[in-house]
């Protein structure tokens, strides 16, 4: 670590200050970390001489409680996992299960999901990168983009009735079809986050006091990260230009162009310019997406026994009436198998691990929580560095509760 | 989504490979757990190497034999080529399995979990703990067998006075058809819940001795009765209908 | 989720004559300045965390009710936010900083995990905070939207002001639709019919 002062403490004995490591104990409640972890460390001077990342104090049973419904109610739970990007956990365990089934849904399906999802994403960096820059004492660019925050969450509160916890995926499709001003509303919203993104750049990258906390502090190597098995923007900061949009497209990822922002040092500073870009990214594909998706066409696959029916042929039909029985109270029936699916979620690659032994009820539903993997490679991280350099490099790794101990 | 195949599993890994299980376009490698350790390197270590560590989880089988209980599913890919491969094993609950943390960094916490919350033990890992739950818990939830109603607090409850909140749903309450009562069906009694389910999966079994066992769930009653407690006609087994199109 | 029973609120109105008569403004007056000057502990653990920034931010701005400033230390604090759902492992914690906030001090479960456990009805998840702590102010929601927030803090203001600390207090629908929803002027509402739309009126 050459950022912090090269002052050895071996060298200053003389000064016959006490040689024992102090041990301190940060959190699990601290401030300064958004997300329940406590850390205890051993401090030589400032310096942390060791540390013992505690998670699994927001451990709510996600796994266990899958296990109890149907596939169907799972929606709820996943919703919320990375509670600062909730639709992207719908889409992706929409995805997984549809992979298990061997679906597809319909074209204007797959460009809904792309967009709520990129709306999603753009709430969890500014999220992260406010919080961040809060934890540093810059307050005024929190403000700021909580500010954008909250006209996305209009739009997708129109959209899906939820200001966060949409719980709209569903298997074979969404729970309701686009609303006619979907496009209009994205697009009068998008320009405006640009400009506010930019203003909060201003405040920040030219300030000496954020720029000495983030550069050089928390360095991470790229076969470090590999190793521990880090993806997302923390694992994009170090150089590895692996995003799974691009290196394995699903819904309709091939059909946009955009760039995956690399770091070239994996510091902090670079996992905040990565998450800075990476909302310009999904701007850009936002457009592109709102230009390509029809206005007409099916949301839903046409399948009843994935999809419920319409509610007015459940009124008046027996076929209807059956088909919506048994998919509440048996739930969708994927084949015997098991199945991973990947997405590209906040925090990096989400991945469900899903078995099914053919019934109504998830036999298994694993979660790959990408932050467990970037919080484990804290351990790297925070090692070696100051006690101060902790706040930003927690801050960076965006260590999500929900999603970290499920 | 590419995983390794069949012909590229068997190349890499050889003898190692006891089976392979395809779906969906994925393959899964089992490796018997004598060679685990073995099957792993060699896919670090070869060309390409799986140097990113992707996920390491496990499935309860509790009526599997005793020694091939759990199974354990490591994921990796490889960063140079972009594939991703699946290999899988089964141990016991007290049998320890090695421990892959000397080959990938990201193995020492996924396998605290397991630890934590499976059971399954790991041989040569550094710091074999608890990780998400505390220490004076006793067993390890997301085994079958252990019910998901049964908290274990560390700090005494208080009486709420002058609060009274509705009941909260029973385990049983608000359920959809077709789940599994683990507890009831590890002791042999019952069955799943859904006549539809059990046709399905031909698991159903005599519901004669398990009337009394069912009795405080007597919402869920599946299927009439006749005097003799022979089950009636609705739920005999039939063959399995086809799933979604043939893979 | 719970009904909660919610009688009995009789505010404290002692006539005392004379002799009581200094008492009574002194403790209105606290009163009255403690309720304007809430400093508040978050213990933020999950999702409602994500909701309790947005009332902290400009456009629902909590500072309106002077309940802005956080104070990290439990023993400068007023009020306590428990936001999100607290395990079992996180209990002892909860406990603990709850008895070292110096009193008048007083709790609010923010949202459904932290008033009854919510949907995480399973072997970690305690099933709601007043197993542990007692609770002045309940806010149903998972998670509740910030003008249900805002009305929790108003109840306990309330509760403040008439020096009582009996009854908690549930923030109900009933007293969020009047509060203006104040949005982006230049969104539009969905037309009718589908199930995502909501009240015309409530988008101006």
């Amino acid at each position: 670590m050459e950022a912090v002062d090269d002052l050895d403490p071996k060298s200053v004995d003389k000064l016959e200050l006490p040689a024992d490591l102090m041990e301190l104990n940060m959190g699990p409640a601290h401030p300064a970390t958004h997300g329940t972890v406590r850390l205890k460390l051993k401090l030589d001077g400032e310096r942390v001489a060791a540390i013992d990342i505690q998670p699994g104090y927001l451990h709510r049973g996600f796994e266990k409680s899958c296990e109890r419904g149907t596939w169907n109610q799972v929606f709820p739970y996943v919703d919320r996992l990375n509670y600062v990007s909730p639709m992207l956990n719908n889409v992706g365990f929409a995805l997984a299960v549809e992979g298990l089934c061997g679906v597809t849904v319909p074209e204007r399906c797959q460009y809904y999901r792309v967009i709520l999802g990129e709306l999603a994403r753009i709430t969890d960096h500014l999220t992260c990168n406010a919080a961040s820059a809060m934890e540093l004492g810059a307050f005024t660019p929190f403000l700021w983009l909580m500010k954008v925050r909250d006209w996305i969450y209009d739009v997708l509160e129109i959209e899906t009735g939820a200001r966060l916890t949409h719980s709209f995926g569903r298997i074979g499709g969404m729970a309701a079809p686009p609303t006619d001003n979907l496009k209009a509303n994205v697009r009068q919203v998008l320009p405006e986050v640009l400009k506010v993104v930019g203003e909060t750049e201003v405040l920040l990258l030219r300030n000496r006091i954020f720029l000495d906390r983030v550069e050089g502090t928390g360095v991470l190597t790229q076969a470090e990260a590999l190793d521990y098995g880090v993806t997302g923007p923390v694992l994009r900061s170090t150089g590895v230009d692996y995003d799974v949009r691009k290196a394995e497209p699903y819904l309709v990822y091939d059909r946009f162009e955009f760039d995956v922002p690399v770091g070239t040092r994996g510091d902090n500073y670079d996992r905040f310019l990565v998450r800075l870009e990476e909302t310009r990214q999904s701007v850009r594909i936002l457009e592109q997406a709102l230009q390509q998706m029809p206005d007409d066409g099916p949301i839903n696959i046409d399948d009843p026994r994935l999809v419920l029916p319409d509610k007015s042929a459940v009124y008046t039909t027996i076929e209807a009436t059956i088909a919506h029985f048994k998919l509440v109270m048996e739930g969708v029936k994927p084949p015997r198998g098991e199945y991973y699916s990947a997405t590209e979620g906040g925090n990096g690659e989400l991945g469900f691990f899903i078995v099914s032994d053919g019934s109504g009820t998830p036999y298994r539903v694993r979660v790959r929580p990408p932050c467990w993997y970037g919080l484990q490679a804290g351990e790297r991280m925070f090692m070696g560095g100051m006690l101060a350099d902790i706040i930003p490099t927690f801050g960076s790794i965006n260590m999500i509760g929900g999603e970290c101990d499920r | 989504m590419k995983f390794l195949n069949e012909t590229g599993l068997r190349s890499r890994l050889g003898e190692r490979v006891r089976s392979v299980e395809a779906f969906g376009g994925q393959f899964a490698a089992e490796i018997d757990a004598s060679s685990w350790i073995d099957a792993a390197r060699a896919l670090r270590e070869g060309v390409p190497a799986y140097d990113h560590f992707i996920d390491l989880t496990a499935v309860d089988y509790p009526e599997a034999e005793p020694q091939r209980r759990f199974e354990v599913v490591l994921l990796l890919r490889a960063s140079a080529t972009g594939e991703r491969v699946r290999i899988k094993t089964r141990c016991p609950a007290d049998g320890p399995l090695p421990s892959l943390t000397s080959l990938w960094r990201g193995a020492n916490w996924a396998e605290r979990e397991l630890f934590d919350l499976f059971g399954v033990r790991f041989s040569g890992h550094p710091d074999l703990r608890r990780i998400l739950l505390y220490e004076p818990f006793e067993g390890h939830p997301l085994r079958k067998d252990y019910p998901i109603e049964r908290t274990q607090p560390i700090v005494e409850y208080r009486e709420v006075a002058g609060v009274t909140k509705l009941a909260p749903f029973g385990a049983e309450e608000g359920q959809p058809f077709g789940r599994v009562d683990w507890a009831a069906r590890l002791a042999g009694r019952d069955l799943q819940v859904s006549p539809s389910i059990a046709l399905q999966s031909q698991q159903r079994r005599a519901l004669s001795e398990s009337t009394s066992g069912c009795a405080s769930r007597a919402v869920h009653k599946p299927v009439s009765l006749d005097p003799e407690g022979q089950e009636s006609e609705v739920s005999k087994p039939v063959a399995e209908g086809s799933g979604y199109g043939s893979r | 989720m719970g009904a909660i029973n919610q009688s009995g609120n009789s505010a404290p109105t002692h006539t005392l004559g004379e002799g009581g008569f200094f008492t009574t403004r002194l403790d209105a007056l606290l009163a009255w300045s403690r309720k304007h000057s809430l400093f508040q502990y978050p213990f933020v653990t999950a999702c409602c965390g994500m909701e309790f920034m947005s009332t902290a931010s400009p456009r629902y701005d909590i500072a309106r009710f002077g309940a802005e400033a956080p104070r990290f230390s439990p023993r400068q604090a007023d009020v306590l936010w428990v936001v999100g759902t607290v395990s079992q492992r996180q209990g002892p914690v909860l406990k603990r900083i709850y008895e070292q906030i110096s009193e008048p001090k007083w709790v609010i479960a923010f949202g459904t995990c932290a008033s009854c456990g919510g949907f995480y009805d399973n072997y970690t998840t305690i099933p709601g905070i007043d197993k542990v702590i007692p609770v002045d102010v309940y806010i149903p929601g998972c998670p509740p939207r910030p003008e249900a927030v805002l009305d929790g803090l108003m109840l306990l203001q309330e509760k403040i002001t008439r020096g009582d600390r009996g009854m908690p207090a549930v923030a109900g629908r009933q007293a969020v639709e009047h509060l203006v929803q104040v949005r982006h002027p230049r969104l539009r509402a969905p037309k009718t019919g589908d199930s995502a739309s909501l009240d015309e009126d409530s988008h101006v």
